[in-house]
């Protein structure tokens, strides 16, 4: 299976969750998944800086915030397949085991990887997204209207 | 006659030892972890990423740890950090619309579609010192609501439909970018908005409480500010697709100022922007006053002289690394520049003396 196959949507949603995962749930969910396949770096792990930009009041011509760290990495396992890792932050495992999970999403261990770490991903962060929303709604104002006496 | 002088290693590695020492402080008492300052000194935490202009939380609590709590000192350290980093690229611009909002309120429209939402605020606190909490004590728990699905409208937009507000111009170009290129002026707005940004906070403050008390006036409306988590989304030339690479917080800010109209074009409420890292509130509505208030020009305004108006002297002096490198490097052995200074002065004062006896005579 290639990734025109696989599409290019699915693989941006689990690139994404990699990406964003804390790198130690990652880390405890990838080890619980059987063994890392052995593979060849395409790209050994770099930290660097992506420039964030903005738009002049949100919506128009866009300028330069400021740099977030990010850490990348390339590699292609024995069966072919190559998997990128493009993780927030400075840890190297973390780019590593985005790359490897990406391969494998790839190529036969897709449906357990997508069971053993995709999906309890996403379900975490859907978790934690919902549980500061929640958060956010009990400090919305409810407004009311004072009534006025009439006499 | 110049003397070269050289010494006081031993003298500096004995401060430094001094410095490791103070910084512990007392060993009887726990040392701070950096994951405690990052999760309770969190403020600290945004406004020295803000300035440093490097997202990276744990980075930016080691800094303000070996800083000694010195904000300025850390965001000189997070700077000269970035500074080793390849740049990787950039992102596409982010999507501030789509915000994940902790808080949004908006000073103009009580009923506003998406509600009033306070989020973790200062405000309408007491300002009382809280004694309780320097006792320790069971972590507090938030109360809980029903989550809003749909992502947060923009105030700015319901204007801007009735064409009562001037419109942004959407834009594609490339911005500048000052960690690549020196500063030139005139700057165009997106340069004078990677300034802001970074800039100092109580500078930036200074000048915005300038404009409200009269110095450049623009009649600032809190047309809406925000708070909360957006993606961070990046083209991969090796893919050929744009994947997320991470999330970050921003504060975002959007005033509503005093409306011109003419002849020919019907009265328009005008914008400033401030867009900050972090939960930094104070920092970007600042920004979003001086911003407007360095539009003067676009927008046919008169130059009233005031300073929060003159882009070269905002912009020049807002950077604290900059100005406390030039400030603070006066303390440092400046014997030589010293001693042809006394050499002068004393030169003119045997000189005056002469002439004063001359005179006498």
């Amino acid at each position: 299976m290639n990734v025109t196959e696989v599409g290019i949507e699915a693989r941006q949603r689990w690139m994404g969750l990699l990406a964003r995962a804390p790198s130690a749930r990652l880390a405890a969910l990838f080890e619980a998944a059987g063994e890392a396949p052995a593979h060849d770096w395409l790209r050994v792990p770099e930290t660097g800086g992506v420039m964030l930009r903005g738009r002049a009041g949100g919506t128009g011509a866009a300028f330069n915030m400021g740099e977030m760290t990010v850490t990348r990495c390339a590699l292609r396992l024995e069966s072919g397949e190559v998997g990128h890792g493009y993780v927030q932050g400075r840890d190297k495992a973390h780019a590593e085991r985005a790359a490897l999970v990406d391969a494998l999403m790839q190529g036969p261990r897709a449906s357990a990887m997508r069971a053993a770490v995709i999906e309890p991903l996403a379900e975490a962060e859907a978790a934690s997204r919902r549980e500061r929303a929640a958060k956010a709604a009990a400090t919305k104002v409810e407004f009311f209207t004072m009534v006025r006496g009439e006499d | 006659m110049y003397v070269a002088v050289k010494g006081g290693e031993r003298a500096i590695d004995a401060a430094h030892e001094w410095l490791a020492e103070e910084r512990r402080g007392d060993p009887k008492v726990p040392e701070l972890s950096l994951a405690q300052i990052r999760e309770q000194m969190s403020l600290a935490v945004n406004r020295v990423m803000a300035e440093g202009s490097l997202y990276d939380p744990d980075l930016a609590a080691l800094a303000i740890k070996q800083a000694r709590g010195d904000l300025i000192e850390a965001i000189f350290l997070i700077r000269a950090y970035r500074t080793t980093l390849p740049r990787i690229g950039h992102s596409r611009p982010v999507e501030t619309s789509d915000m994940r909002c902790d808080r949004r309120i908006s000073a103009t429209f009580k009923d506003a579609p998406g509600g009033q939402v306070l989020g973790p605020t200062f405000d309408y606190t007491h300002r009382l010192l809280d004694f309780e909490l320097a006792a320790e004590g069971a972590a507090p728990v938030a109360q809980t609501g029903e989550p809003q699905q749909a992502s947060t409208p923009r105030i700015t937009d319901f204007l801007n439909r009735d064409g009562l507000i001037q419109d942004e111009a959407h834009g594609d170009a490339t911005p500048p970018d000052m960690t690549r290129q020196p500063m030139e002026y005139p700057a165009d707005r997106p340069l004078r908005l990677q300034a802001l940004t970074r800039g100092d906070e109580g500078f930036v403050l200074g000048m915005a409480y300038s404009t409200q008390r009269g110095y450049g006036r623009n009649h600032p409306f809190v047309g809406e500010l925000r708070i909360g988590a957006v993606e961070v989304e990046m083209e991969i030339p090796e893919l050929g697709f744009d994947i997320c690479i991470g999330e970050v917080t921003l504060t975002e800010c959007e005033t509503v100022n005093q409306f011109m109209g003419s002849k020919t074009e019907p009265a328009q409420f005008t914008r400033g922007y401030g867009l900050v890292f972090g939960q930094t509130e104070r920092k970007a509505i600042s920004m979003a006053l001086v911003d407007r208030a360095l539009r003067w020009q676009e927008l046919g305004e008169e130059n009233v002289g005031a300073p929060a108006q003159d882009e070269e002297f905002v912009l020049a002096h807002s950077d604290n690394i900059q100005a406390t490198g030039f400030l603070e490097h006066i303390k440092l052995p400046h014997y030589v520049d010293f001693q042809s200074e006394l050499e002068l002065v004393r030169k003119m004062r045997r000189g005056a003396q002469g002439s004063m006896k001359e005179a006498a005579e």
